[in-house]
C-alpha cells in the first residue's frame, strides 16, 4: 500500500457518501439531516478531483467549484425554509413535519 | 525577496519538487475525514454534529491540496468551511431547543435507513472491485504548473477558444442571486 493511487481516494469519497445517506435517511434533526447532505456533496466533489488528477485536466476540479457554490445555495435555501417551518410548528423533528399527513 | 530567494524557489519548481510522505498524509486525513464524518451523524448535540462536519471539511480540504488542486482546497476552506458553516451554526442557535437534544435522536424507521444505506455501501464495494483493473497502478506524475490560472482560464476566458465554462459561471451567479432572494422572502415575518 505505498502508493496512493485514485482508488484510494474513490475508497473514501464512497465511505463519506455512505455515511451522508446514513445521516439522511435516520437521523430527526433537520439541521444534521441538512449536514449530511453536505457530507454527500463533498463526497462527490473528492471524487471529481480524484479523477481530474488522474486524467491531468481540470474539468473536475472546475465542476467541483460549481457543486460548491450549488452547495452554498442550496443550504442557504435550506435553513430559510427549516426556519420559516420552525416559526409555525416549534420543533425540528422530521418525525414531527407531517402537514400533508392525511 | 532577494534575487537569492527566488532562485532557490525557482530552482526548486523545475526541479519538480517531489512529494514526500504521502501515504501517511493520506492515511490521517482520510482517517480523520471518515472519522468526523461518523461524528456528524451519530452526535446527539447539534453544535457537536457542526464542528465534525468543519473537521470533515478541512479534511477533504487536506486531501484536495495532495491531488494537487489548491484552488479548490482553498475555495473549499473558503466558501464550505468558513461559510457554509457559519451559516448552519447560526441556524442551529437560532433553531436551538434542548428538548430535541434529549428526545430521540434516530427516527422510527432507522433500521429500513441503514439496510439501504448497507445495500449502497455493497454496490459501491462491488463497483470497485470489480473496476479496480481499470485505474492505473500509480499516478502520473504532472508538470508543475499554474492550477488557479488555468481554471481561471477555463472559468472566465472568451467563450469560443478556452473559457468553456464561462456561461455556466454566469448561470451559476444567477443562481446565487436566486438563492439570496428566496432565503431573505422565506425568512420575512410579512411578505
Amino acid at each position: 500500500m505505498a502508493e496512493i493511487t485514485t482508488l484510494h481516494y474513490l475508497v473514501v469519497a464512497a465511505a463519506l457518501f455512505v455515511l451522508g445517506v446514513i445521516g439522511v435517511l435516520t437521523r430527526r434533526n433537520v439541521v444534521i439531516v441538512l449536514m449530511s447532505i453536505e457530507l454527500i456533496l463533498n463526497a462527490v466533489n473528492l471524487n471529481l478531483v480524484a479523477f481530474s488528477r488522474m486524467w491531468g485536466n481540470l474539468h473536475g476540479q472546475v465542476f467541483a467549484i460549481f457543486i460548491t457554490v450549488d452547495a452554498a445555495a442550496e443550504a442557504a435555501v435550506g435553513l430559510g425554509i427549516l426556519i420559516s417551518f420552525f416559526r409555525n410548528k416549534e420543533t425540528i423533528n422530521v418525525d414531527e413535519i407531517d402537514l400533508l399527513k392525511w | 525577496m532577494n534575487p537569492g530567494m527566488s532562485a532557490g524557489l525557482n530552482s526548486a519548481i523545475n526541479a519538480g519538487m517531489a512529494p514526500v510522505g504521502t501515504p501517511w498524509f493520506f492515511y490521517v486525513l482520510a482517517g480523520l475525514a471518515v472519522a468526523s464524518g461518523v461524528a456528524v451523524i451519530t452526535r446527539r448535540n447539534a453544535v457537536h454534529s457542526a464542528l465534525a462536519l468543519i473537521v470533515t471539511l478541512l479534511a477533504v480540504a487536506g486531501l484536495y491540496l495532495m491531488l494537487y488542486a489548491p484552488f479548490v482546497a482553498g475555495v473549499q476552506i473558503i466558501v464550505y468551511a468558513g461559510g457554509i458553516m457559519v451559516l448552519f451554526l447560526f441556524v442551529i442557535m437560532l433553531v436551538n431547543i434542548d428538548r430535541s437534544s434529549k428526545e430521540r435522536q434516530f427516527n422510527r424507521i432507522w433500521p429500513v435507513g441503514l439496510a439501504a444505506a448497507c445495500a449502497l455501501l455493497a454496490l459501491f464495494v462491488s463497483a470497485i472491485a470489480k473496476g479496480k483493473a481499470l485505474f492505473p497502478d500509480r499516478m502520473i506524475t504532472l508538470p508543475e504548473s499554474s492550477n488557479t490560472q488555468q481554471i481561471a482560464t477555463m472559468l472566465y476566458g472568451e467563450a469560443g477558444k478556452m473559457g468553456q465554462y464561462t456561461f455556466a459561471f454566469e448561470i451559476a451567479s444567477l443562481l446565487l442571486l436566486v438563492a439570496i432572494l428566496g432565503a431573505v422572502i422565506m425568512t420575512k415575518k410579512k411578505i
